[in-house]
């Protein structure tokens, strides 16, 4: 008698509650008035915009002859992209905890919705002004698209298993919380936004390619400058580490829905 | 039929594990009204939480063979900086069911008129109250669950509830729960006592009181 629901009719749900969500957030957060959703991508771009102004003021390049508007292009926008869906991710359930009397939205589901839309955000901010700075000539059109596509779904992919995992953690304590904030700070000059890895020290080098997302940046801005750069990443530590991160959120998030206790 | 095969929940409070439900069992079959009765604290909440799909069980299973409403009424859900049709298109895209077909159900029964269109976060508890009933009544389910009924709005619109739910929908499961005895003899077929986590089932909702009556002492 216990027969289940089947995988299609399961997807086809989710799918909505999803959609659902996104609209709800949508509205929530930007509103009706004034520019409404398109804060989803001026906000992120206009952080991207102070950057770069700050780094070219800096002359942050350390007198390499990399472009300076790209390199901080690239290298903040994937900032973005990671740290904004942990940070949307921290702390999601409360706020959202009556919606878990509809039976279909799952936590899980709370943590995609808010995941997808920053996603969104962030790539749509880097299009946007990617292609503003190039009409403008300040950058050149990448030398390999490919390579700039697949660094960013890297990156993307990233920071969604990076905000299940952190999401996740606030669920079971508040300390989680306080911890990544200062770990954010930390990871973002180490992330390699601000830097390429072939200008540090080889021992140095060693340390930061332990960091996942410093593999995407590389990625990332080899596809942009192609011969330009000489890029050090590893797709296979990437893909596995992305992948392992993934299954570690997916446990910890499948777990903290078990645990959640409704008000 | 919904049924509850061996429920247990335990929560984690500062003084250790403290197990509210113990071995619950349950079946409602559909069209069936069961009404359940517990003093404060004796876990009811708990078992509407679980049954609505709310928590999860810390063992046991819950198995709904019918659809299951969120408890009626709950105005947990809204989202005050949203507009009371912002919440109902919400609920809507959640459960699959067409906006405009249900828009002039929640109209024409919440009175609310122009402030359909404000955030919830300006309405009374009143209106909040009729907002959060006209959208239980606006997705159709097999079987409501009730967390004690409030009495919402004047007596005009308490009537109006009335009817909306126990006539035009009689032919629905209910599974309501309360401390109040008369609430269960009024609307229900059957009752269980909800009494140190385990749950005692009665045909008849008397036999369910003389029960409930003896645990008191």
């Amino acid at each position: 008698m216990y027969n289940e629901t089947s995988f299609a009719r399961s997807v086809q749900i989710q799918l909505r509650v999803i959609g659902a969500l996104l609209m709800r957030e949508i509205i929530t957060r930007y509103g009706r008035d004034n520019l409404g959703f398109l804060w989803l991508f001026v906000e992120p771009m206009l952080f991207t915009l102070f950057i770069t102004a700050l780094w070219t003021a800096a002359k942050i390049t350390h007198g390499s002859n990399l472009p300076i508007v790209a390199f901080a292009v690239t290298g903040y926008s994937s900032v973005l992209l990671w740290r904004n869906c942990a940070n949307r991710c921290v702390m999601a359930i409360p706020p959202n905890m009556g919606l878990l009397y509809h039976r279909n939205v799952r936590v899980l589901d709370l943590f995609i919705a808010r995941i997808l839309l920053e996603i969104a955000g962030a790539t749509i901010s880097f299009v946007v002004l990617a292609t503003f700075f190039t009409s403008l000539g300040w950058m050149e059109l990448p030398a390999d698209i490919v390579g700039v596509l697949s660094g960013w779904l890297f990156l993307a992919w990233f920071a969604a298993a990076l905000a299940s995992i952190v999401g996740a953690l606030t669920a079971y304590t508040e300390v989680a919380e306080r911890l990544w904030h200062p770990i954010s700070y930390i990871l973002f000059p180490l992330s390699g936004a601000v830097f390429m890895v072939d200008w540090l020290p080889s021992n140095f080098q060693k340390f930061v390619l332990l960091l996942p997302m410093v593999h995407g940046v590389e990625m990332l801005r080899g596809g942009y400058f192609g011969s330009a750069v000489r890029t050090h990443f590893d797709i296979g530590y990437l893909f596995v580490a992305c992948l392992l991160m993934t299954l570690l959120g997916l446990a910890l998030v499948k777990d903290a829905g078990l645990r959640v206790e409704v008000e | 039929m919904i049924q509850l095969d061996n429920i247990t929940k335990t929560y984690h409070t500062r003084h250790g594990p403290h197990t509210v439900l113990d071995g619950v069992n349950l079946q409602v079959c559909k069209g069936v009204k069961v009404g359940i009765i517990g003093r404060n604290g004796s876990g009811k909440s708990t078992l509407i939480r679980l049954i609505s799909g709310a928590e999860r069980p810390t063992s046991g299973r819950v198995w709904r063979g019918i659809s299951v409403s969120w408890p009626l009424a709950f105005s947990g859900a809204f989202q005050a900086y949203l507009t009371g049709l912002d919440n109902l298109r919400f609920i809507c895209r959640i459960y699959g069911v067409s906006f405009t077909n249900v828009v002039p159900f929640v109209q024409e029964f919440s009175e609310l008129g122009s402030y359909l269109r404000e955030p919830v976060r300006h309405y009374s508890g009143g209106m909040r109250a009729r907002l959060a009933f006209a959208l239980s009544m606006a997705i159709e389910f097999d079987c409501f669950l009730i967390d004690e009924i409030i009495v919402v709005g004047d007596s005009r619109f308490h009537e109006k509830c009335r009817r909306e739910l126990f006539e035009k929908r009689k032919d629905r499961a209910l599974i309501l729960v309360s401390h109040d005895i008369n609430t269960i003899k009024a609307h229900c077929e059957s009752a269980s006592v909800l009494h140190d986590g385990k749950l005692h089932s009665f045909a008849r909702v008397d036999d369910a009181y003389t029960f409930y009556q003896a645990s008191l002492h």
